[in-house]
């Protein structure tokens, strides 16, 4: 193993760590309200809502919601990790301590991405053990359904280590999640199957990419998708590699980060 | 050891408001050297070393860390310098000791190693039973020691220091200087800002002063200081003094009734003028130098630079 190689692997359990245990520390602020939220979905969407609907596909409503919520959880909590944790640094002015050391660019991202993943997978489960009371939980291709969240949450990390290169004050951490994030998953096919679209709703739906990973997943769980399964992971595919690139080419360039 | 700790080769940076901070400024720092980095605010220093960390892009200009390019091994040329920042950057929600083995693993050195070299670092530095704490908590002199702490837990073979005493007390101040000596002597090759000259002169082996992003003068500490001409001494007497005192062959101003101000020729004999005036009948209790003569020297280089 080279002396550079032996350095990214030591530094990048380091930044790991460093975010595991930052998002721990305060997990009241980041384990707990996903759950709570969860729940109140459940009552009211679930149950109050869900019984006037009835099925959807032959599942219970409350069932059939499930995967996309599971979802939001996931890709919020990934997002929120690095974009927060990312910024404060940068306000705090303790990423130097990165700057100045011997890590190469993929390294920082790589640790931050993972520590998103981490904190997305961590609610994930929570989410998940919290559902219990109300759903009958249901897994058709556990694989898939974890390369799913798996690709979704390094995704939406990679989103919120982009936002957080660009932030240049607290507004702007929070203005991607409110107004580009919530509106697109909300609309992404949660509550709703596409089929139940009118026309050019169907066709404006199809265009949002949080669609395509709220049918992968409700597919991988519930084995029912509203679009093709292979052209969704395409395209899940697709926009990590994006996401990839802009986020080593604005780290090399120094945005944000490098005067 | 011969080798260059550092070296510069004609560094530009311009920022993007077109801001030109350097004009292609050389350095060349000898590896064991305690080099001094002067130069009144704005003038380029910040820049010079963010630039040598990497926390700044420079325009154009070539950059050595013991004889490593920066631009082609940045990674080797890295692990040789620690970096003691002009502000406090820690993450203050960490505690002190999660700090120091963090940077440690930033460096590619392994927890398990990390974690007794952290201890001897924070025992070494006054820190060890404050471990637990979270940085918010320290004074700020602790914080300064964190900062060295921190820069130094790799072994970094160039230490810099960019206004590292700021705001530190006189206690803090001293300490710092003992264990910048003591690095130095075991080594380290340092380089300091300060606007503390005191500081740089008794210090620094070597020197250089930049202003308006060029380098106005480079040389040992000694030639430098030895361009001063003349110095000012104040002198406190045991005897009142009148004000139309004279002394054949000095120019002085009488302060107040027991003290003076003398200007004397760096080549006069100081013990010469005491003896004089003890022969007038005027007993010297002590004296001191009016300014330090680096800053006389400066003052002067730097205002003839701004004229």
């Amino acid at each position: 193993m080279t002396s550079n190689l032996k350095i990214q692997i030591v530094a990048y359990n380091t930044i790991v760590r460093k975010e595991v245990l930052r998002f721990s520390r305060i997990w009241k602020q980041t384990l707990i309200p996903p759950v709570i939220t969860n729940i109140l979905y459940f009552i009211i969407f679930g149950n109050l809502i869900g019984e006037r609907i009835g099925e959807i596909e032959s599942f219970r409503y409350t069932d059939f919601i499930f995967p996309g919520l599971l979802l939001m959880s996931v890709i919020t909590h990934s997002y929120t990790n690095t974009v927060s944790s990312l910024y404060i640094s940068k306000y705090h002015r303790y990423i130097e301590e990165l700057l100045v050391s011997p890590i190469e660019n993929y390294t920082i991202l790589a640790g931050y991405i993972t520590g998103g993943v981490i904190r997305g997978i961590s609610v994930g489960i929570v989410v998940i053990i919290a559902a219990q009371l109300f759903i009958t939980f249901t897994v058709s291709n556990i694989m898939l359904m974890l390369l799913v969240i798996l690709l979704s949450s390094t995704l939406f990390s990679m989103c919120g280590f982009l936002n957080g290169l660009f932030a240049n004050d607290w507004d702007d951490i929070n203005v991607i999640p409110t107004f580009i994030m919530t509106p697109l998953t909300y609309l992404g096919g949660i509550f709703f199957s596409i089929s139940m679209l009118p026309g050019i709703w169907k066709d404006i739906a199809l265009i949002n990419p949080i669609l395509y990973l709220i049918n992968a997943l409700r597919y991988s769980m519930l084995g029912i998708t509203d679009v093709s399964i292979v052209f969704a992971f395409f395209i899940i595919l697709i926009f990590n590699l994006i996401m990839v690139s802009l986020c080593l080419y604005f780290l090399n360039i120094g945005q944000g980060l490098r005067s | 050891m011969d080798s260059l700790a550092l070296t510069i080769k004609e560094l530009t940076k311009t920022y993007s408001n077109g801001f030109k901070a350097l004009h292609g400024i050389n350095l060349e720092i000898p590896h064991g050297d305690f080099f001094a980095l002067l130069g009144p605010n704005g003038a380029g220093k910040s820049t010079t070393i963010g630039i040598i960390t990497s926390l700044i892009k420079k325009t154009s200009g070539e950059i050595k860390i013991y004889d490593i390019d920066i631009d082609k091994d940045f990674v080797t040329a890295k692990t040789h310098i620690g970096l003691v920042p002009q502000e406090v950057n820690f993450n203050t929600f960490e505690p002190i000791h999660e700090i120091i083995v963090n940077q440690a693993g930033y460096y590619g050195v392994p927890r398990n190693i990390a974690i007794p070299e952290a201890e001897q670092l924070l025992k070494k530095l006054g820190l060890w039973e404050k471990r637990k704490q979270f940085s918010r908590k320290l004074s700020g002199g602790m914080q300064r020691r964190l900062m060295v702490a921190r820069a130094l837990i790799h072994k970094p073979k160039l230490l810099i220091l960019d206004e590292p005493t700021a705001g530190a007390d006189v206690e803090v101040r001293r300490l710092m200087w003992d264990y910048l000596k003591f690095l130095n002597e075991n080594g380290t090759t340092i380089i300091l800002t300060t606007h503390y000259l005191e500081e740089a002169e008794n210090l620094c082996k070597n020197i250089a002063i930049i202003d308006d992003g060029k380098i106005l003068e480079n040389s040992s500490m000694k030639d430098f200081l030895s361009q001063l001409k003349n110095e000012k001494f104040i002198l406190y007497t045991e005897n009142k003094i009148s004000k139309e005192f004279t002394l054949k062959g000095h120019r002085f101003s009488v302060i107040d009734d027991n003290t003076i101000e003398v200007s004397l020729s760096t080549e006069s004999d100081i013990n010469s003028l005491i003896n004089e005036l003890s022969n007038k009948g005027i007993k010297v209790k002590s004296l001191k130098n009016k300014t330090s003569r680096l800053e006389e020297l400066f003052m002067r280089l730097v205002v003839k630079n701004d004229k």
